[in-house]
């Protein structure tokens, strides 16, 4: 399919906004670009059709079964959609005074009770954009803690090994010297590795409950308490609170921060990569280092500059000096607005994001949470016990609401890995599970199927890894190439990372 | 109450039987039992909640207290409830950060498309092909408008872009970063936050007369400088005199970053022009709602050396077996599903979805659509700044050529009681204009000469686009000049 800079034609275009009724006013030649920017020339028609066509080369949760382990792809109500869109939401400004803007504070103070209740903490925020966005905001609250206390010591985050990789990845970002424990036997804490990474330098614990292989982690409580005995904090990874919202609360493990991932548990939709949202949730006692929202400021003082004597420029800062970083330690106040305070993003966070996922947590509501975990739950162990026969579970236990295979003797006895089973799903229009994930789990591939899958799906899935299996001893060269339906084939990736191409090359222009 | 269920209670018991279960309570027996929320395997279907032994409603320490779920149509009455409790304007004439241009029909339902809605990140090239390309498209957009060699997949906002640039730029020897004291304040707090979670260094360097003071950048670029971020459009809606800036920082030593808004780049002197390392910017003015302030979304594109440091998704082109074209994620050593704590940033998504509204958009405008809206946004910003500067005591507080946003500085009127921290006299001139629809600019200090403004707003920053029409611009002066007399 050719790209949209290869259908453009001079002289196309689309009449959006007619011309202007006030006199032309010209900036200055010295200040223009000399280089026009190469976007296409096209009619409305061109746009809609190439659209139209990349969009069929997408495989959305409407398509099908869509497995990925610890991304939630459960289905994201049309409802949703439908509210984020109204124009009381869409058309206001994040700036515009309180007195036109309490229904938007309304849906954001409305969604922070409801998940704290779901979560078992007493704050929410909704700045951050993302989980690992969240996970960097629960972290400095840890950070921000440590700091008003004066404890230089703590310089060390504990991260078990089965972790995501954001886990690790943020505990860097924020300064943080990263202690990765093996896990245990059974896939879940081991208490005495433990015990020995825990000392005065401890800052915190990151974890996930279910953990990364879907397993409940029956010591949480001892985890947490250990860490706590030794001075550090507890961080929960919320990716896979699908399988216990309603049921167990994060809060009530002994967790002091968390993040939720509103496009996983609360059904707002991926986007193919974003937008989502990270809800980040405290207890009480690290409120006061959450970030400062404009609706939690009393007078928002959004570009608020104090200019000085000829019209020179001045913060709530002297010039040239350290932009001290907010906190206590830095010996400013959290709670100064508009400049000097902790934020994540410019304004409140994803807000038509926030929007579906009220929308959703007011349609299921007190019953339906809980229903929604338990059949999350529930769909998992029965496609376990239909591939169990077939395949070996990395875990003989119940699952929570994920599961892991391991491959390793597929692998052995026929030479098909878990990529090429992956692969060959694709084929059969499933999207393949989460694959290589965890690292503790060779030729891994984890499945969630998420509670709004039905039992047919479920079953033909099932039916789909059977015959694969069979398969794999039958034809492995087949399932090595696949997939064979597919739009392409394998793509060369070890080739697109030694010589990257990045952009459009306008200057040798081909299509096909 | 709704539900998005399918099984049934004949399935649901069916699937139990066949896993040995008779009770939901049974999948979860390795819960400790003090944890788990009273009642919570009551709202399954007849008797399939507790084990036999437990009666419903039993055990457990707190019961879920969120109010009874709801059907469609009373959820969609009480969040359109919601909504009717904001205040919709004819007339929007604030920025700072968020821009009200028009968004053609065709932006809004391209996105809306439910493959591309619901689809999950593009890690199965074969089968994502569409997201993949669409990605690749937006990259070499953004590559236009900014002139830069490589863009990556887009970040969460404008702010953390910024965040972002100056964490690449950081090396072992060069660690500390300069701020313009233009750059949106807002922007600034988020630079900070991040510079603080990394124990890091950021100075800010003055301004003078609404711009960047060279003289002061050349000051305090020392040795130990990784960049210097500049805003242009700045936050007061100044040009600032970018290629001299650029000059200035890498002239010692150091990485020169700018934040740009999109559309201005439709027509002004792009970061690659002006010599910039890494160009970033709040992508919302291409086709993004408002929407009380997301989502949106952030671009960065840097030179070619600095590709590998860039964060977040990159998409590459390559071929398959056949010899076909194909998308895929590329460069993924930086990220951290690879590098975990070595990763340079700990991002994993990006704002796909947002990246393909912006794409399309910048489809359907084409450089000459999206030269015509910033012209228009020019000329109406210079049309209103001329009918406001008209009134007695109103005045354009700063002398350097602007883009689409300005800065009026209103008489300071008798020392009254001040509202909050805001003048009367501005007060006024917003409450006139907000009860004819009118959202005014935004309330901000710029003192007399005599130091500090001591916190009291005493000028708005206004800002006119595309959308404003001309019997608007002109109400809009007639009611402050009504509210000043």
């Amino acid at each position: 399919m050719n790209l949209i800079f290869e259908k453009s034609v001079e002289g196309r275009h689309c009449e959006m906004i007619g011309r202007c009724d006030v006199e032309s006013y010209k900036l200055g030649d010295n200040l223009k670009r000399k280089a026009e920017p190469r976007l296409p020339r096209l009619s409305e028609v061109d746009v809609s059709r190439h659209y139209t066509e990349l969009n069929k080369n997408v495989h959305g949760v409407n398509c099908g079964f869509y497995p990925l382990g610890s991304c939630t792809m459960k289905y994201n109500p049309r409802i949703d959609e439908e509210t984020a869109g109204l124009e009381g939401f869409t058309h206001i400004h994040p700036l515009a005074p309180e007195s036109g803007t309490g229904g938007c504070r309304e849906v954001l103070d409305t969604a922070a009770k409801l998940l704290c209740e779901i979560s078992g903490m007493d704050e929410m925020t909704f700045q951050p954009a993302a989980g690992a966005h969240g996970e960097f905001t629960g972290v400095l609250l840890i950070k921000q803690y440590h700091d008003s206390r004066g404890d230089k010591a703590r310089t060390k985050i504990i991260v078990p090994d089965s972790a995501h990789g954001t886990n690790p990845a943020t505990a860097a970002m924020c300064g943080y010297e990263v202690v990765n424990i093996k896990s245990a036997e059974d896939g879940c804490v081991d208490l005495e590795a433990l015990k020995a990474a825990l000392g005065p330098d401890t800052a915190g614990l990151m974890l996930t409950n279910p953990n990364t292989v879907g397993l409940f982690d029956r010591n949480i409580l001892e985890i947490t308490r250990l860490v706590h005995e030794a001075g550090g904090l507890c961080y929960y990874d919320g990716a896979n609170l699908n399988a216990i919202m309603g049921i167990v609360r994060p809060g009530d493990m002994g967790f002091d921060c968390i993040h939720m991932n509103l496009h996983k548990t609360f059904a707002t939709p991926h986007g193919g990569g974003g937008p989502g949202a990270g809800a980040v949730g405290c207890k009480e006692f690290l409120a006061r280092f959450m970030p400062v929202s404009v609706l939690n400021m009393g007078n928002p003082s959004e570009g608020r500059v104090d200019v000085g004597p000829e019209g020179a420029l001045m913060g709530n800062h002297s010039k040239g000096t350290i932009d001290a970083g907010p906190g206590e330690a830095a010996g400013g106040n959290i709670a100064v607005p508009g400049c000097g305070g902790f934020r994540v993003r410019s304004f409140s966070g994803n807000f038509l994001v926030v929007v579906k996922a009220l929308t959703y947590i007011l349609t299921l509501g007190r019953e339906g949470i809980p229903e929604a975990s338990m059949n999350a739950v529930l769909n998992a162990n029965y496609l376990l016990g239909r591939l169990k026969g077939t395949y070996t579970p990395a875990y003989e236990r119940t699952c929570m609401h994920e599961f892991v295979l391991c491959l390793e003797d597929v692998h052995h006895k026929t030479g098909v890995s878990a990529l090429d089973v992956a692969k060959s799903l694709i084929d059969y229009g499933i999207h393949p599970p989460t694959m290589y994930f965890p690292m503790i789990v060779h030729e891994a591939l984890m499945f969630e199927p998420t509670e709004t899958e039905s039992r047919e799906t479920l079953d033909h899935a099932a039916d789909v890894m059977i015959e694969l299996r069979a398969l794999a001893d039958r034809d492995p060269e087949y399932m090595k190439a696949a997939p064979h339906k597919a739009q392409i084939g394998r793509p060369d990736e070890v080739k697109a990372a030694r010589h990257p191409i990045v952009r459009f090359d306008f200057d040798t222009a081909r299509g096909e | 109450m709704g539900s998005y269920v399918p099984s049934t209670y004949v399935e649901r018991k069916e699937m139990l039987k066949s896993i040995n279960m008779s009770s939901f309570e049974e999948l979860y027996s390795d819960v400790p039992k003090e944890m788990l929320l009273e009642g919570c395997f009551d709202g399954s279907p007849g008797d399939l909640g507790n084990k036999e032994q437990t009666a419903p409603g039993q055990g457990g320490h707190h019961r879920l207290d969120i109010p009874s779920g709801m059907s469609e149509m009373q959820v969609s009455r009480a969040l359109r409830k919601m909504a009717g409790k904001n205040k919709l304007y004819r007339t929007i004439l604030r920025g700072a950060g968020a821009y009200d241009h028009y968004i053609p029909a065709i932006v809004k339902s391209v996105p809306a498309k439910e493959e591309f809605l619901t689809a999950y990140t593009p890690y199965q090239a074969e089968m994502s092909q569409g997201v993949l390309q669409s990605i690749f498209e937006y990259q070499t957009m953004i590559c236009e408008l900014t002139g830069m060699d490589v863009s990556n997949a887009s970040v969460y906002d404008g702010a953390t872009a910024t965040a972002e640039a100056a964490a690449m730029c950081r090396t072992r020897g060069r660690r500390v970063t300069l701020v313009s004291e233009t750059v949106d304040p807002k922007v600034r707090d988020v630079l900070r936050t991040y510079a603080y979670a990394s124990n890091d260094e950021v100075f800010v360097v003055p301004a003078k007369a609404g711009r960047t003071d060279a003289e002061a950048l050349k000051s305090l670029l020392r040795e130990n400088v990784a960049s210097f971020i500049v805003q242009s459009p700045n936050f007061f809606g100044q040009i600032e005199d970018c290629e001299e800036l650029g000059k200035i920082t890498h002239d010692a030593g150091a990485l020169y970053v700018m934040n740009c808004n999109p559309i201005a780049l439709a027509t002004l002197k792009t970061p690659a022009e002006c010599g910039a390392d890494v160009a970033v910017g709040e992508g919302q003015p291409l086709g993004l709602e408002l929407g009380f302030g997301g989502p949106y979304l952030g671009y960065m594109a840097s030179t070619t050396k600095l590709m590998r440091q860039l964060p977040g998704r990159i998409v590459g082109e390559t071929t398959d077996s056949e010899g076909r074209r194909a998308y895929v994620l590329s460069l993924q050593a930086r990220e951290q599903h690879i590098r975990r704590e070595k990763a340079g940033s700990n991002i994993c998504s990006n704002e796909a979805l947002c990246a393909l509204t912006a794409s399309v958009y910048m489809a359907a405008m084409g450089s000459d659509g999206m030269r015509e809206v910033a012209d228009q946004c020019v000329s109406k910003a210079h049309f209103l700044a001329n009918e406001l500067a008209a009134i007695d005591g109103v005045k354009l507080a700063f002398p350097g050529e602007f883009f689409h946003e300005f800065v009026t500085v209103l008489p300071e009127g008798d020392g009254a009681d001040v509202t909050g921290d805001v003048t009367p006299r501005v007060s006024a001139v917003l409450a006139a204009l907000d009860e004819e629809g009118i959202l005014g600019g935004l309330p901000v200090c710029v003192a007399d000469g005599e130091g500090s403004c001591n916190g009291r707003k005493n000028a708005i920053l206004w800002c006119a686009t595309e959308k404003a029409d001309r019997a608007e611009l002109e109400l809009t002066a007639r009611i402050v000049r009504e509210a000043l007399s």
